[in-house]
């Protein structure tokens, strides 16, 4: 049978677990990005790798102590958002797309070559940078804490306090600029940045200080997650975590303060009970579904999360925050 | 009510003005082998309302383009108040006090009409980044919003003042585009067609727009391919065809221009056209309608494509 309770505990437990954290930071990015600026960057996941990849290397090859080595991680994704900017912020948003989505490839197979093992770890990737973090701890690193069912293990509370604490600054942030004129300058080049020049706005300029914002929060979200998992592995850095972000971004609402964090929770909630749902009931004897084999799991909850983004956009294009009078005005 | 001169400006292209805002020489622009625009020598009076007209191709909106930094031309210079303005970028352009609109109105729809206004308020400490989160930028935004209101009253946009400048109906959008552009105190504004796509009824109002601006002592130039449009409210006119001056003056005194008439209707304008009660050309007219469509016929045997 199916065990409601531990469906649900586990769900609550992805709901606000790392994974709901670090892709609600690669979100909150690419909010500032494709939410208020319009800037289509589908290579949110390099800025993850920059960070990560710069803390662990600045700790482990040049020996820095972990504070510098989250200043260099985040340092990496200002000049990486620098390095895509450039070239392609002047020319039309598909240009962005592009360069951006290959530059995340490129990183992702430098980090995994074995050319680079000496540096980056190649395909076995980095580990040990984060113990100081781990030191920092107020918990029993090895402990269990249960909260009514739900049971997290010290070290990954001690991240997951951590990890809420940056999502929460970076929402202050993000809230303080876009009620701000210069997220009003944003929100405009989003709609028509010719407009936005005839107005005697530096449109470059704006794009290119969001892009660096929205990096930066990627980097950031590398970084957090990078010292909760305590490892580095090159192929974790893949495409399609770019849309998973998306996605989350899409469920919560773009262009909304909140909408990236609320979409991811919710994302990896769903995510989570399908997953226990089906491998429950695909277990055993005498399964409750016989036709779906237990292997097919993994695959078939991305197609359930795919259905229920579909239904979404049917009924709620706009997201869970959105301004349904916002989206219609696109259908005119 | 038309300003008054001095003197009398000759009506030729490229007529020298006693107080000229702008002036251009020598500027081209070519599109592959077509030369858009190809004009030697203009100037802009200040104060006035300069209608820029001509048959559509005619370059005028790649003047504009390239006035305003939109677009980047072969060869020319041209100056504002005496400073250089050729080569800047749009929004230096901008910042320096020549402001434009668009043919196709640009009201940004997903903020506010309020929003679009306040935008528009130049040297905002909030647009700075360091500003947005640390400044205080709110005293301006007042500042701003108060200037922006007393536009949107001016132009009949107040009660809308709140809602997303999407829902607006094109002529609104006309008018809010213009209101904009004053939010920036501009020296010169430059629209692109104001007219375009506005129902009848809202076009007087808009003329009396225009026309405030210059009783506000702007200088306005303004495109339009509609001469009937243009005799009421400009000061002077400057007509275009296949990218060239080739005339300017008073608009009572154009349309007299044969030149004008010609690059407008073609060779056979001076006819009038006669047709029977069931509509059907006859005389002189029906003779004129053979012969078009024997050309057509021929173009079609030849297999030219009618629809370029």
């Amino acid at each position: 049978m199916i065990d409601f309770a531990s469906l649900l505990a586990n769900g609550i437990a992805a709901l606000v677990g790392p994974s709901a954290i670090f892709f609600a930071l690669l979100a909150i990015g690419l909010n500032v990005h494709f939410g208020y600026c319009g800037l289509l960057n589908f290579g949110q996941i390099g800025f993850a790798l920059v960070g990560g990849y710069g803390m662990g290397i600045a700790v482990l090859n040049f020996g820095l102590p972990l504070w510098a080595g989250v200043l260099v991680g985040i340092v990496a994704g200002v000049v990486l958002a620098l390095l895509l900017g450039i070239p392609t912020l002047r020319l039309r948003a598909d240009y962005l797309a592009i360069v951006t989505i290959a530059a995340a490839e490129i990183l992702r197979l430098i980090t995994r070559s074995t050319s680079m093992t000496d540096f980056s770890g190649g395909t076995q990737g980095l580990t040990g940078y984060g113990g100081s973090f781990r030191q920092l701890s107020p918990f029993d690193n090895g402990r269990f804490y249960d909260f009514y069912g739900v049971r997290f293990l010290g070290q990954d509370l001690w991240a997951i306090c951590v990890g809420w604490a940056v999502v929460g600054l970076s929402l202050i942030l993000v809230f303080l600029l876009v009620r701000s004129p210069w997220g009003r300058v944003l929100k405009a080049i989003r709609e028509d940045e010719d407009a936005v020049r005839a107005l005697g706005k530096n449109v470059f300029s704006y794009k290119m200080q969001a892009l660096v914002l929205g990096g930066v929060f990627g980097a950031v979200g590398g970084i957090v997650f990078a010292l909760t998992t305590q490892s580095l592995t090159p192929d974790f850095y893949s495409p399609p975590q770019t849309f998973f972000a998306y996605a989350a971004l899409i469920i919560g609402g773009a262009g909304r303060v909140f909408g990236p964090v609320i979409g991811s929770m919710i994302f990896w909630f769903v995510l989570s009970i399908t997953d226990n749902f089906l491998r429950q009931a695909t277990a055993g004897s005498n399964p409750l579904i016989s036709f779906i084999d237990n292997q097919d799991v993994g695959a078939i909850r991305f197609v359930l999360v795919g259905v229920a983004l579909a239904v979404l956009m049917a009924f709620r294009p706009q997201g869970i925050f959105g301004k349904r009078s916002e989206v219609l005005l696109d259908a005119r | 009510m038309r300003v008054e001169l001095p003197v009398e400006v000759p009506a030729q292209p490229g007529a020298r003005k006693p107080d000229p805002v702008l002036v251009i020489d020598s500027i081209t622009r070519s599109f592959g082998g077509v030369r858009a625009v190809d004009v030697a020598h203009l100037e802009f009076q200040r104060g006035w309302i300069t209608g820029l007209i001509g048959p559509n191709g005619a370059g005028k909106t790649t003047l504009f383009n390239l006035l305003t930094g939109f677009d980047r031309p072969d060869t020319g210079r041209w100056t504002f108040d005496g400073m250089p303005l050729s080569r800047l970028a749009p929004h230096q352009v901008a910042r320096r006090g020549v402001v434009r609109t668009f043919q196709l109105t640009k009201a940004l729809a997903k903020l506010t009409v309020l929003d679009n206004m306040r935008l528009a308020a130049p040297k905002q400490t909030g647009e700075r980044f360091i500003g947005a989160l640390i400044g205080s930028w709110g005293r301006q935004e007042q500042a701003n919003t108060c200037k922006a209101m007393e536009l949107l009253t001016r132009f009949q946009l107040d009660a809308k003042a709140h809602d997303l400048a999407g829902c607006l109906s094109g002529g609104q959008r006309k008018l809010l585009e213009m209101a904009r552009a004053l939010m920036m105190d501009p020296t010169v504004v430059m629209l692109d067609e104001p007219m375009a796509g506005v129902n009848p009824a809202l076009t007087e109002s808009l003329l009396q727009h225009v026309k405030s601006l210059r009783d506000d002592g702007m200088t306005v130039v303004f495109v339009e391919h509609d001469m009937d449009v243009i005799r009421d409210i400009s000061d002077w006119v400057v007509v275009m065809a296949q990218g060239r001056v080739i005339a300017e003056g008073r608009s009572e005194a154009l349309s007299a221009n044969r030149a004008v008439v010609d690059a407008y209707l073609g060779s056979h304008h001076d006819q009038a056209l006669e047709f029977d009660a069931d509509g059907n050309p006859v005389g002189q007219t029906a003779m004129l309608v053979a012969e078009i469509e024997s050309e057509l016929e021929a173009a079609i045997e030849r297999g030219q494509d009618l629809s370029a």
